[in-house]
């Protein structure tokens, strides 16, 4: 798979604070990648370092096999962004804000309207952005990000404050731009989208990377306890340990019926994070 | 150029659904409209409200609006995501500055209408408001660009923008005041508004607006080095 971003011992400081320390990661086409880790991480910082608004301090950064620190009109017209602060005009409707977007990448009107009617926001295009839902303006949002069909997708807590069935939908549209073949670069405090939706995922904290590995493979890694944990019917609750033994005693329980539930005990990411760090994401 | 054009047409669009910009645009040519053909004092010069009202247009209304247009764009992130699309901050700034000059000279046409000058003569007022204007709008452009908030820059335009904007009329009233206010671009633009209709031009008046460009146009750099577009 062909590296569309390359970090490579990346770090940065603003001052004497050194907000992203020794950063290595490779993420390729058609990757879901997801940068987690609390506020004030480096989060922000990263991208915006490799959109090539920030030039780093120390290190090497690559987008689309280009130093980001010398990124041209051709490189800029395959990213599509969409920051966790909407970054729309409140005052201008969601077609007049597509419409500026679609002036500024060459487009025709009739994109913005079949974009609309993708995103659902056709029949409140000329609502201001001020009026609408928080659900509509991420949609409309991620409307603008994708609307010059990019190749990488840089976004910034995509389904933050989202009910359950707009987050499920902006999964989807997620979903179909990776089968699209674009890469999307997604920071999010949400463990749940991180462990559904991403291919690899990369723990931050203070600036330094802590895990890069796909979310399986970092739970697998933490499983210390690699236990099975089963709750009977009658309200009874046992912890095994998983080799053989649990084998034969669970096929056991199971031909009597007994068993309500089986968890096994592997971490989440979340728990991960806060094993790795002492504090939690948000 | 074509990032300008989108620029400036959402600029355009912007505006006129922001009623605290608008009002700003819209307030001095009313004004001048209103006391101009209301108020007739005897011995009170020819067009008094008209140059008056035109200097303070040229002083307040472009200043204000660009800085808080930029400031408001840097704290609500669409600067950064137009950043982040390739808009260079050269084609930002030309797209929201042509847009805030043409408004303001389409409020100074509206002054100008009131005056009642000759053709030349209303050439002339419209060249020498176009100058003021600009110098206005790189005083806010350098605002703007050195606020991170719009809190941040209502604080220091408020203060410029009287002071710059009330030198003309105070200069009429105290002797040393109006010797300081020579230094300034809108005081200049006062002093030829009133000889508009002889279509005389001292050269050093042109210096002082030149200057005050020049120095307007150190502190953006100042201010966009320091804290960028983003």
């Amino acid at each position: 798979m062909n590296p569309v971003i390359t970090v490579e011992n990346l770090s940065h400081s603003f001052g004497d604070h050194l907000v992203l320390k020794e950063i290595t990661l490779r993420i390729g086409e058609g990757e879901i990648f997801g940068l987690l880790g609390p506020s004030g991480a480096g989060k922000t910082t990263l991208i915006n370092i490799l959109t090539g608004q920030l030039a780093q301090t120390e290190g090497l950064a690559e987008l689309l096999g280009k130093d980001t620190r010398k990124l041209t009109e051709r490189e800029h017209r395959q990213i599509g962004t969409m920051l966790d602060n909407a970054g729309l005009y409140e005052r201008l409707s969601a077609y007049e804000n597509l419409s500026f977007y679609a002036d500024i990448y060459h487009l025709s009107r009739g994109t913005v309207c079949d974009l609309l009617k993708r995103f659902g926001l056709y029949e409140a295009r000329k609502t201001p952005v001020a009026k609408l839902s928080k659900g509509m303006t991420n949609r409309l949002s991620l409307a603008r990000a994708l609307m010059n069909d990019a190749k990488v997708l840089f976004l910034d807590e995509p389904t933050s404050g989202l009910d359950p069935a707009t987050m499920r939908e902006i999964h989807a549209v997620l979903k179909e731009q990776k089968e699209r073949g674009a890469t999307i670069f997604l920071t999010t405090h949400n463990m749940f989208e991180a462990q559904s939706l991403c291919d690899k995922v990369a723990l931050l904290s203070e600036g330094s990377l802590l895990e890069y590995a796909s979310p399986a493979d970092i739970c697998k890694k933490y499983n210390r306890l690699n236990r099975i944990e089963i709750s009977f019917t009658d309200g009874k609750k046992v912890s095994l340990e998983n080799n053989g033994q649990a084998a034969s005693l669970l096929k056991e329980y199971l031909e009597h019926s007994q068993i309500e539930t089986i968890h096994s005990t592997e971490p989440t990411l979340e728990t991960v994070f806060i094993e790795l760090t002492g504090k939690g994401l948000d | 150029m074509n990032n300008i054009c989108a620029i400036f047409k959402k600029q355009m669009k912007d505006t006129f659904k922001n009623k605290t910009i608008l009002i700003q645009f819209v307030m001095f040519p009313v004004l001048t409209i209103l006391m101009n053909s209301a108020v007739k004092i005897d011995g009170m010069p020819e067009r008094f409200f008209v140059n008056l009202f035109a200097a303070m247009y040229a002083a307040m209304a472009p200043l204000t609006s660009i800085a808080a247009i930029i400031a408001e764009e840097k704290e609500k992130n669409t600067l950064r995501v137009l950043r982040m699309s390739n808009v260079k901050p050269h084609e930002y700034l030309l797209g929201v500055g042509s847009s805030v000059w043409l408004a303001c000279m389409l409020g100074s046409a509206v002054i100008c209408a009131a005056g009642n000058y000759g053709l030349k003569a209303s050439l002339f007022f419209m060249s020498v408001m176009a100058a003021g204007i600009l110098a206005s709008l790189l005083i806010g452009a350098a605002i703007g660009t050195g606020s991170r908030t719009q809190m941040t820059a209502t604080s220091v335009t408020v203060p410029v923008m009287m002071i710059v904007s009330f030198l003309p009329m105070l200069a009429t009233f105290n002797e040393t005041i109006a010797q300081i206010a020579e230094y300034v671009y809108s005081q200049q633009v006062s002093c030829m508004l009133s000889q508009a209709d002889s279509l005389h031009v001292e050269g050093f008046r042109l210096w002082i607006i030149a200057v005050n460009m020049g120095i307007a146009g150190i502190l953006f750099r100042a201010a966009y080095k320091k804290c960028g577009l983003a």
